[in-house]
């Protein structure tokens, strides 16, 4: 393996995470970043995806869906969870869902200075809402998404996987 | 106009053993219901997202009739709903709206464009096959059991008389008689669903 296909998260692992901790839908807002993930996620026979229309959607349907005995998990952009806040709060949060929401952090960057303000707003952002997250860079720390499913399982709340390799590792 | 109560008791006439998510009609109907452990009456988690809960549970829940009761106030916050609901059509769902023309929790301000909306209409441009309105009860009550015994998803816009609630919050009965996780928990024994 090169240094380059190291440095990616790949569709393919991610799509593996959410098969073994019995995901039963995807409920998600595409972005362009996410292409390759969605062609393998359609294919797989064990997965629904629910698109919505914005963000706040995303987190009333999974709550419908975890009632009814389900096991969404929900694929957004950093900048749409912030527009979702509420709902994350009252239909996340207020209704106890152990939901793993896999958040592309767009702007995110380990040099020089973050410049994009979705960045510079999204750890802040859960923070205040008291979520926990944990930053997934490429394949060797897929591992963390199964963490933050046992985290939501575990304390009845929605859990946070920061998606920091959002410009490439999914179009590679 | 239709009035909410008399609404809801026509509707239970030809309830079954539907799920229920009352929505903002729970305070009313929960002295109604003849099947508590069937109903989901969550108050309001975050407005405009009845909707989407709904559809996930009927998604979820493909065997049981998932019936909501929905407003207009909230259905505006998120008209994407619709067409994802369309998406979808689960046949199991039955989407009612209650058309106030107001925000009756906050002392009756208009919603947007308060008389002239057709959320029927929509309904129908975002896909939904099967799509009704109504503006008095003795119409509603001739196809209520009809629009129940097809399939979904079906929506149904109904004008309700305002029930303006002008007290100050901290003097007002309690929306939820029981805790979400109370309802929640109960629901989830009524089906045998773990967790």
């Amino acid at each position: 393996m090169t240094d380059t296909q190291e440095a990616h998260l790949s569709p393919e692992t991610v799509l593996a995470e959410m098969r073994k901790n019995g995901v039963s839908h995807v409920v998600w807002l595409p972005d362009s970043e996410t292409n390759w993930l969605y062609m393998l996620m359609k294919a797989e026979p064990t997965l629904t995806l629910i698109a919505v229309a914005r963000e706040g959607l995303a987190f009333s349907t999974a709550a419908g869906l975890h009632v009814g005995g389900k096991t969404p998990i929900i694929l957004i952009q950093n900048t749409g969870m912030m527009e979702a806040g509420d709902s994350m709060r009252g239909w996340g949060m207020g209704l106890n869902v152990p939901v793993v929401m896999l958040v592309g952090y767009r702007g995110w960057t380990r040099h020089g200075v973050t410049k994009d303000t979705a960045a510079v707003y999204t750890e802040r952002f859960l923070n205040a809402f008291g979520i926990s997250y944990y930053l997934v860079e490429n394949d060797r720390d897929a591992s963390r998404i199964s963490v933050a499913f046992e985290e939501a399982r575990r304390t009845r709340r929605p859990v946070a996987v920061l998606v920091g390799d959002e410009y490439h590792g999914f179009n590679s | 106009m239709i009035v909410l109560h008399e609404m809801l008791e026509l509707f239970q006439q030809h309830r079954g053993k539907a799920i229920v998510i009352p929505g903002r009609g729970n305070r009313q109907w929960h002295e109604i219901s003849t099947l508590p452990s069937r109903d989901l009456p969550l108050g309001d988690p975050a407005m405009g997202g009845h909707a989407g809960f709904a559809l996930g549970l009927a998604m979820a829940m493909p065997g049981e009739k998932v019936v909501l009761f929905d407003s207009e106030g909230d259905l505006q916050m998120s008209l994407g709903v619709l067409a994802m609901v369309a998406e979808h059509k689960p046949g199991n769902f039955y989407h009612f709206l209650l058309d106030n023309e107001c925000y009756a929790t906050t002392g009756g301000q208009p919603v947007p464009n308060a008389a002239r909306v057709a959320y029927d209409q929509f309904a129908k441009a975002a896909g939904y096959p099967s799509v009704h309105a109504y503006t008095n009860l003795e119409s509603l009550s001739l196809d209520m059991g009809r629009i129940l015994a097809a399939p979904g998803p079906t929506f149904v816009a109904m004008k309700i008389v305002p029930e303006i609630e002008n007290r100050p919050m901290g003097q007002r009965p309690p929306r939820l008689l029981r805790s979400r996780e109370q309802v929640i928990a109960g629901f989830r024994g009524e089906f045998g669903i773990a967790g």
